[in-house]
């Protein structure tokens, strides 16, 4: 009989066995596959560079960016910055892009509540609830975006009434063929003490969690942080405002003539395609929700509840950091999606950056440095968007082995 | 005669118009180690979980540690503060450390301060003597250990009542004693116990009864030696061939 001892000292890995053919050495395939890919891109940027570079010839076009400082020559119908039709075609493509990232931005945050609220909806106990969820995202997400953007146009423009009889709401804010025109505020000096009222809130919820955190851990006793901050950062601009005198004054909207002065206005387009990919994107969001709550398995709410936990604390403490993991990766997709559908704006005549892009193309002729500075721009678009979140997901990411 | 921890009168159950549980009477005295065995779906599992309320009843009553189990909230909450429970798949919080699992529920259900809470967490772990994985994640534990920690976070809310759900059936051979050697420590420090295990050997070594269950009745109750010895049921007695060998 013998008994295999085990070994005293731990011997080191044995040297790769020689002697194995060229042909089958996984390092050679390796260099092998990555020099042929390396070879057939540089072969393919070389066939598109020759070609684009013939072709212009041909059209008797060169390639410059010296077009930019031209006049445009065109109106867009609403812009953040100063434009007109004598500014440049630089500046048109800015202010598109500057209505882009508004659009982009206003419709990642109502998508997302929308999504998160949808979300947990469908996954209500309560059957009508859930019903409602589910009818509004199987609806809505099997049906092209382009086309709602279109019957969101047609809803929202169409049966609205001209200018004269436009409905009010209070008499401060209107509805007409012309848009929503809200009161614009106005602020005077000293203004900023609102502002710092609301930062000094925000700092002061941040300290009063850390503190609410220290003294849970000190004494057990459990403060209800945001249901104190939340009315506090509410009012803090206000109050803010209110000791320095109230310097804010409205500018309101006044039906003159044909149309109305004063206020700001929403115009009909950019509310058409806003309110579309906000309802489209929600339900994309909301079913990311609803998978990745359910990705968490059932038996995580079970300990949760056989240690006595509450539903609502359940859900922040255990359910939701779970779940997040797994939201955020297909959320950044979301987000990207988004930003790119925007540039259906087009189909309504809303000045985003496609739009503006295109009809400087039309006019300019310079097709290939349009599209170039369209796709760079976009493509940084994504790219920023995409580092943002994966920044949030390594941070949301859980501790394994 | 000593107080009853948990009592069950014609408890009925079903799932659709499967009935799960059929006329279930129980008597479990305060410091009594019951072992349930019984064929898979015979309702052993949904009997227990129906004394912490993670399954409803829909007939007869449930009383624990004097609380019936009612539809009334606030009872539900009481109920489960007093009953542990430890579960096959251990249900570890993934996303906290061994220690965070251990004191999440004292600090967010019984307010303990930070230190308390640890100091107890450490206690148990101690108790289930892995107290040098506390900073570790669950994720980087063995099976056997993961189940302790599990005990031991069950065990920090100082229940009255613990409950067992096949501890061991999700666990390697070799780690299957580790576990029960915690829950033998248990039983003898005279915690109420229910365990639904097929661990005969641990049945034999801690029970005060073991109750046999077969669609969803108790078939036959006895103190181990005679339940293993003398068994009185025909179905009991081919269950216990089978799993005896």
């Amino acid at each position: 009989m013998t008994v295999n001892t085990p070994h005293s000292k731990s011997v080191p890995p044995p040297a790769p066995a020689g002697g194995v053919s060229w042909f089958y050495d996984p390092k050679i395939r390796g260099y092998a596959s990555q020099i042929i890919v390396v070879a057939l891109l540089l072969w393919g940027l070389y066939v598109i560079i020759g070609n684009t570079q013939a072709n212009l010839t041909k059209l008797n076009q060169n390639f410059g960016f010296g077009f930019l400082t031209q006049a445009a020559g065109f109106d867009l119908s609403t812009s953040l910055i100063e434009y007109s039709s004598t500014s440049t075609y630089g500046r048109a493509i800015f202010a598109g892009l500057l209505n882009t990232i508004l659009v982009a931005v206003l419709g990642i945050i109502f998508a997302t509540i929308i999504g998160f609220l949808v979300g947990v909806m469908r996954l209500s106990k309560n059957r009508v609830v859930a019903g409602a969820a589910t009818l509004y995202i199987e609806l809505i997400r099997n049906v092209p975006l382009l086309l709602q953007i279109f019957m969101w146009y047609a809803l929202v423009l169409k049966p609205l009434p001209g200018v004269k009889d436009a409905h009010s709401l209070f008499g401060i804010v209107f509805l007409s063929k012309k848009g929503i025109v809200m009161p614009h505020p106005n602020f005077g000096p000293g203004a900023w003490a609102g502002l710092l009222f609301l930062v000094a809130a925000l700092v002061g919820t941040w300290l009063f969690r850390r503190r609410a955190r220290k003294l849970q851990d000190e004494t057990g006793k459990i403060t209800p942080v945001w249901l104190i901050s939340i009315p506090i950062i509410i009012l803090s601009p206000f109050i803010g405002l209110a000791l320095a005198g109230w310097p804010l004054a409205f500018d309101y909207p006044e039906l003159k003539g044909f149309n109305f002065s004063g206020g700001m206005t929403m115009v009909p387009e950019m509310a058409a395609l806003l309110i579309a990919l906000i309802v489209y994107s929600a339900t994309f969001i909301a079913e990311t929700v609803r998978s990745g709550i359910q990705a968490v398995s059932h038996g995580q709410s079970e300990a949760s509840s056989a240690l006595g936990l509450s539903r609502g604390r359940a859900l922040r403490l255990v359910i939701i950091p779970q779940a997040m993991r797994v939201i955020i990766p297909p959320l950044a997709s979301q987000y990207l999606n988004l930003t790119k559908n925007s540039s259906l704006a087009i189909a309504v005549g809303f000045p985003d950056l496609m739009y503006a892009g295109g009809t400087v193309n039309n006019q300019s002729g310079k097709a290939i440095e349009v599209v170039f500075i369209l796709m760079v721009v976009y493509l940084s678009l994504s790219l920023f968007t995409a580092a943002f979140m994966n920044w949030f997901n390594s941070r949301m990411k859980m501790v394994e082995r | 005669m000593t107080e009853s921890a948990v009592v069950m009168k014609s408890v009925n159950k079903w799932y659709g118009q499967f009935h799960v549980l059929r006329d279930i009477n129980l008597d479990v005295k305060k410091g009594e180690r019951i072992v349930i065995c019984g064929p898979s779906g015979s309702g052993k599992s949904t009997m227990i979980r129906c004394i912490n309320r993670l399954e409803e009843h829909q007939q007869g009553d449930i009383i624990v540690d004097g609380i019936p189990l009612t539809t009334n909230v606030k009872n539900i909450d009481d109920v489960r503060r007093e009953v542990g429970m430890v579960f096959q798949h251990f249900n570890l919080f993934p996303h906290l450390t061994v220690l965070e699992n251990c004191t999440l529920a004292p600090m967010w259900v019984r307010k303990e301060p930070k230190a308390q809470a640890e100091e107890t967490a450490m206690k148990f772990l101690k108790r289930v003597k892995i107290p040098e994985q506390a900073l570790k994640y669950p994720g980087q534990l063995s099976g056997g250990q993961q189940q302790r920690v599990a005990i031991a976070r069950a065990l920090c809310m100082n229940p009255k009542i613990m409950l067992f759900d096949e501890p061991t059936s999700a666990l390697d051979p070799e780690m299957i004693k580790e576990v029960l050697d915690v829950m033998v420590d248990l039983a003898q420090g005279g915690m109420t116990m229910l365990c639904v295990t097929h661990e005969m050997a641990f049945a034999r070594q801690v029970a005060n009864r073991v109750i046999f269950m077969d669609q969803g009745q108790i078939v036959e109750q006895n103190e181990p030696n005679e339940f293993f010895l003398n068994p009185q049921s025909p179905r009991t007695k081919l269950f216990l061939e089978q799993i005896l060998h």
